[in-house]
């Protein structure tokens, strides 16, 4: 079977606009969770997020290509273009015949329809320019990026709320791997700070009024964030064959359903996702050393989540550095998996696991060695990435250290 | 507003929620005695707010579990308007 491996990598983040600032803060323990600026949310339960600070879209598209993307398109191509540019790869008409573009997302152009809508609804016009469709569709992303590179292979987009990346990667990885494509551009895009969604949210009461506390004891809920975080995928092959830096091997990928509750998680579906990964990968529950938790920070997940990686891991959990990113970059939902995928992978490079901020007290519930606001020197041989979704649905990606 | 008392109103919500006669809810009927899960209990929530045209902050649903806990933390909103936020008004586009 073929290795598939990942040489390069691009973010956009409330904590960095490029992968290198994105590590630098998580490394240094940055929370970018502040007062949500984009929108009015004065008379709101909750008034913080991750946003992104100091992207402007007109330095990265010219007025012509602007009209038709939606934001969550404008992170999602600007990180795909920094990971290409990050693998050195120069396309020929052979590999663009064999490489895709398979995204997440679960919103999708939200922002675009949410200001269609205001016009329609509350301002009573009639006419709207039509542009609408085509940057609100959910695959605006991958149809862009393939587009602007020329890439012809299986290009699609999935969208499984915060599953939506992992499972979009996993599939690049499977279809490299079983010989479908040879090369693809894979991640995750989202851009939720819009009124009609920040209230969808609100009523679900799930969102921290304050900050995110992943594994915390005095954990009060999540953090929406936006952000994209895109990678190129290729063999071991190619990648040795022209001389690419090779941040990791991504090794396997599980998926599975509680087939429980809209939205109280299942330890056992969670736990199977895991399972299922490190089979995929050949991987002993032992050769793990670091985990980039779901870690939401709700009262729901994160007991669930330490249950889950008991079940699998054992006593070797004692053993295994768990960091919920989120608790800096927000959760990006669609793009959770992306951005998480990019700490995971960076983390075994660099052999310096990234710390779960605004960790304050041990919960019993978490029984997990928590990476408590300080990064972590370890050379880890393999790490796990974890996305579940509302509606039980759940990702899981595992990737192995490689020295270069 | 209508005459009714408060614990009637909550009753009636529930029952409306539930399909269930109003009779057949006790002050002490438990979220659980009436098979509500937490999305339910959300959705309950909701309605309650529509029928008093309140908003009931996240913390004050953690202590929402039965229906004279309802009752209480609808009475005490009620008196103390300061501590919803006001209605949300949609900011320009």
């Amino acid at each position: 079977m073929r290795k598939v491996v990942i040489t390069g990598i691009g973010v956009v983040s409330a904590i960095g606009n490029n992968a290198a600032d994105f590590w630098a803060s998580l490394v240094a323990g940055r929370s970018g969770i502040g007062p949500i600026t984009k929108v009015d949310v004065s008379t709101m339960r909750f008034q913080n997020a991750a946003e992104i600070k100091n992207f402007d879209p007109v330095q990265h598209f010219d007025e012509k290509n602007l009209l038709w993307l939606d934001p969550f398109s404008h992170y999602g191509i600007v990180a795909a273009r920094e990971a290409i540019a990050d693998s050195g790869i120069e396309f020929n008409d052979e590999l663009r015949d064999k490489s895709g573009v398979i995204t997440g997302s679960c919103l999708g152009g939200k922002m675009t329809e949410d200001e269609l809508y205001y016009k329609l609804y509350a301002e009573g016009k009639q006419r709207h320019q039509p542009i609408a469709i085509p940057r609100a569709m959910s695959n605006a992303v991958a149809s862009h990026v393939s587009m602007e590179f020329g890439l012809t292979g299986a290009t699609f987009t999935t969208s499984t709320a915060c599953s939506s990346a992992n499972h979009a990667i996993g599939q690049a990885f499977w279809l490299i791997r079983q010989g479908t494509l040879d090369m693809a551009i894979t991640g995750g895009s989202e851009a939720p700070i819009c009124f009609g969604n920040l209230k969808a949210w609100e009523t679900m009461r799930v969102v921290s009024p304050d900050t995110c506390r992943p594994f915390s004891k005095d954990r009060t809920g999540m953090i929406l964030g936006e952000g994209g975080a895109m990678f190129v995928m290729e063999t071991e092959e190619s990648a040795h064959a022209r001389g690419a830096k090779i941040y990791a091997e991504i090794a396997g990928f599980g998926m599975s359903a509680d087939a429980h509750h809209l939205t109280m998680p299942l330890s056992d579906g969670a736990a199977k996702g895991m399972r299922l990964a490190l089979e995929d990968a050949n991987l002993e529950p032992q050769q793990v050393g670091y985990i980039n938790a779901h870690g939401t920070a709700t009262p729901a997940n994160d007991p669930m989540e330490s249950q889950a990686i008991r079940k699998v891991f054992g006593s070797h959990t004692d053993n295994i550095g768990v960091s919920s990113t989120k608790s800096m970059h927000g959760h990006t939902l669609g793009a959770a998996g992306a951005i998480e995928a990019a700490a995971t992978v960076l983390a075994l490079h660099n052999n310096l696991l990234p710390p779960n901020a605004n960790f304050n007290e041990p919960d019993p519930e978490c029984n997990v060695d928590v990476i408590a606001n300080e990064a972590r020197p370890a050379e880890v041989e393999a790490a796990v990435s974890n996305s579940f979704a509302f509606g039980g649905l759940n990702a899981v990606l595992a990737f192995r250290r490689v020295r270069n | 507003m209508s005459d009714e008392s408060v614990a009637t109103r909550v009753i009636n919500v529930f029952a409306k929620f539930k399909k269930m006669n109003p009779e057949d809810i006790k002050m002490d009927t438990s979220f659980d005695e009436l098979g509500l899960d937490s999305l339910d209990g959300l959705n309950l929530i909701f309605e309650l707010e529509e029928e008093f045209d309140i908003m009931v902050p996240d913390d004050k649903v953690q202590s929402m579990k039965s229906v004279h806990e309802v009752v209480e933390g609808v009475e005490y909103l009620l008196a103390h308007p300061e501590e919803q936020p006001t209605n949300a008004v949609r900011p320009s586009a």
